[in-house]
């Protein structure tokens, strides 16, 4: 194609200009440009170096993890006692009754491993039908995960929920909390946007009472007044009042979160698929929610991450959960006195489940950003 | 007319209007947008709708394929009157096309994706048939080649093209266009333009509100022109604009066709 105009000559397109010479570079231009960003990265140093050492020295390199008694860890005050975890790792993890069963603990461990197996695929980019795993993880998994640890099918016997304890409790509840109250939040904030007045007025309602009210005080509810519905002589299970009270109240955050995603979604996109004949479940089901969920994924794992920690606060009613279970353990008079290994422990696995979740938000986020521009 | 559904083809004598809307009167709460408009659009007609910012255009044709709600008057469109029937409503929307300012494309789809989304689930078409109609109208826009790109990464005279294929798809017996082309830049308006020509040539009726005059003078039957929500004056294209009869007509064509 020769361009005919005789001033017009095209500049040939160069490669972009290397402006990075080298780590020393690097280090001088981004961590001592300027006196605040001197003083910000001594400081830095120096409080690391104050501060990692001797915790380095404590948790790791004097640490004990020998033995299956408290002797050694006494004998050796100036290391972390993790003989502690790992004697009392099955009751930390799955329960009492796990604990106390050895011949069921197959049982937590399979819930666990399975869901490991069906999450990491997730993570994993390269990995087919993610949507049907997602599907089987949400639906399916939460009917082997009551058949197996609940047990009472395939003669598997029955185990006692009020013994159920640990992280196996802090994930069943969690669980329970996030499967149920995405829908449910769904509905709620599609709920609150609809054009009818009484279905508003309930969602608004709901939706503002819930969250109106400490997890806490919802969760004393649940355990006193629940049974005050029901005749008495429905013994209703602990664990289950305290899942109905949790999903009550999560779902009015997932509402708001997902809210905030159809807000952001322009009124040419509904308008565009009536125009098309699409009738309000298809336009809300193809067009709007995929792209208000993709908005809101952020905020939806947010209250996700934030649930998961608070699922602590079920200690109130009497059940032993993770961070219950770690604080329980090392009051006991075996192992008294090592709370901060029970502690940093409980924290650990909470933080992993946590840092999980957000890590696999931002995965998603990045991958289904299809509408920006490609590069 | 009785409320005994005619057959299909009943309609298709060739005279029947495929529009009649007959003393439409709309309010925004309490203020009068539209006033007793009288208008028939035969088969295979084009229409062009021009006047000033906030003359009630947009409203007119929106109310069409019932984007908005009118209070009085009546608007049959195909031989069905629009009432709140969810169901009569989205049967009409359905052989109802229309092209937006902004394009309104679905930005989470492909291209193609958008194309057939409509046809597959309010159509019943099969996958591979809807995929089959969407490569031909994306080549008939002329972009087969960006079938599988997302709407974000065409350029706005692109994606104004596939929203007409969009719309296309759904092979409509109309196609309300509302400023198609006031979004785009200068040289992405003659694309458009050009496909609508070709739309035009090939026997679809068209309602399309635009200030390109030249559009107008070139396809249009009617120009009509509205001011304060009345239709002011219509008439064909040679006479609109060499001896308009209103001298409010007058006025607008003279600030319009200054620059
Ligand atoms: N949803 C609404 N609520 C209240 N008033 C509205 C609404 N939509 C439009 N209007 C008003 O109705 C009038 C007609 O609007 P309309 O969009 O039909 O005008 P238009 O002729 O298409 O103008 P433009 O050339 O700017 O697109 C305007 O005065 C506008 O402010
Ligand atoms: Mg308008």
């Amino acid at each position: 194609m020769s361009e005919n105009s005789t001033n017009f000559i095209k500049i040939p397109d160069r490669e972009p200009p290397i402006n990075s010479i080298g780590w020393l570079a690097w280090i001088r231009h981004n961590l001592f440009g300027s006196t605040t960003n001197t003083i910000i990265t001594v400081l830095f140093f120096y409080f690391f170096y104050l501060y990692i050492p001797p915790f380095v020295d404590w948790a790791i390199l004097n640490a004990n993890i020998s033995g299956s008694d408290r002797s050694v860890c006494d004998a050796n005050k100036a290391g972390a006692c993790w003989t502690f975890i790992k004697v009392r790792l099955d009751q930390l993890l799955f329960g009492l009754y796990f604990a106390t069963n050895p011949e069921e603990i197959w049982r937590p461990i399979f819930v666990f491993a399975l869901f490991g197996m069906l999450v990491v695929p997730l993570v994993i980019d390269s990995t087919p039908h993610k949507k049907w795993l997602l599907m089987i993880l949400l639906t399916i998994y939460p009917v082997i995960f009551i058949a197996v640890v609940y047990g009472g099918v395939f003669g598997i016997p029955v185990s006692d929920t009020g013994q159920w304890g640990g992280l196996l409790l802090t994930f069943a509840l969690a669980f329970v909390g996030i499967v149920l109250a995405l829908p449910l939040g769904i509905l709620l904030a599609l709920g609150r946007r609809s054009e009818m007045p009484i279905v508003r007025a309930l969602s608004i309602t709901y939706i503002e009472f819930w969250r109106g009210t400490p997890l806490i005080t919802i969760l004393f509810m649940a355990s006193v007044m629940l049974p005050l519905f029901f005749p008495s002589g429905v013994e209703f299970d602990k664990v289950v009042r305290a899942m109905i009270g949790i999903t009550l109240f999560q779902s009015a955050y997932t509402a708001e979160a997902v809210r905030g995603g159809l807000q952001a979604i322009d009124k040419g996109q509904n308008e565009a698929s009536m125009a098309l004949g699409m009738g309000y479940w298809r336009r809300t089901m193809l067009i709007v929610l995929p792209q208000a969920l993709k908005i809101s994924i952020p905020s939806i794992v947010n209250t996700f991450i934030a649930l998961f920690k608070d699922t602590s606060l079920v200690s109130i009613i009497g059940l032993l959960d993770l961070l219950k279970m770690s604080q329980n353990a090392s009051r006991s008079l075996d192992w008294n006195g090592y709370d901060i290994e029970g502690y940093l422990f409980a924290g650990f696995v909470f933080w992993i489940f946590c840092f999980g979740m957000s890590s696999y938000s931002q995965k998603l986020e990045q991958k289904l950003d299809t509408d920006r521009r490609s590069e | 007319m009785t409320s005994t559904t005619a057959p299909k083809n009943s309609i298709d004598t060739d005279n029947a209007p495929i529009i009649t809307i007959d003393k439409l009167n709309k309010w925004y709460g309490k203020f009068h947008v539209l006033k007793d408009i009288d208008l028939s659009v035969n088969k295979t007609e084009k229409i062009v709708i021009c006047g000033p910012s906030g003359s009630g255009k947009s409203t007119l044709i929106r109310c069409i394929n019932r984007l908005e709600v009118h209070q009085e008057g009546s608007i049959i469109v195909d031989g069905t009157e629009l009432t709140d029937d969810v169901k009569h409503i989205n049967e009409i929307r359905s052989d109802v096309g229309m092209v937006f300012q902004h394009f309104n494309l679905f930005p989470h789809l492909t291209v193609l994706e958008n194309c057939t989304l409509a046809p597959i689930w309010v159509r019943k078409k099969s996958k591979i048939e809807a995929d089959e109609i969407g490569m031909e109208l994306l080549t008939k826009v002329r972009i087969p080649d960006q079938a599988h790109k997302y709407p974000g990464q065409l350029s706005g005279g692109q994606q104004q093209r596939v929203a007409i294929a969009r719309a296309l798809c759904m092979q409509p017996r109309v196609m309300l266009f509302d400023e198609p082309t006031s979004a785009l830049d200068p040289e992405m308006i003659k694309e458009v333009l050009e496909t609508m020509i070709e739309l035009a040539e090939s026997g679809m009726t068209m309602l399309v509100v635009t200030h390109e005059m030249g559009f107008a003078n070139k396809v249009a039957d009617r120009v009509i022109f509205m001011d304060e929500g009345q239709i002011v004056e219509q008439n064909d294209p040679g006479n609109f604009f060499n001896n308009p009869k209103s001298d409010r007509t007058k006025l607008f064509l003279s600030q319009i066709l200054e620059h």
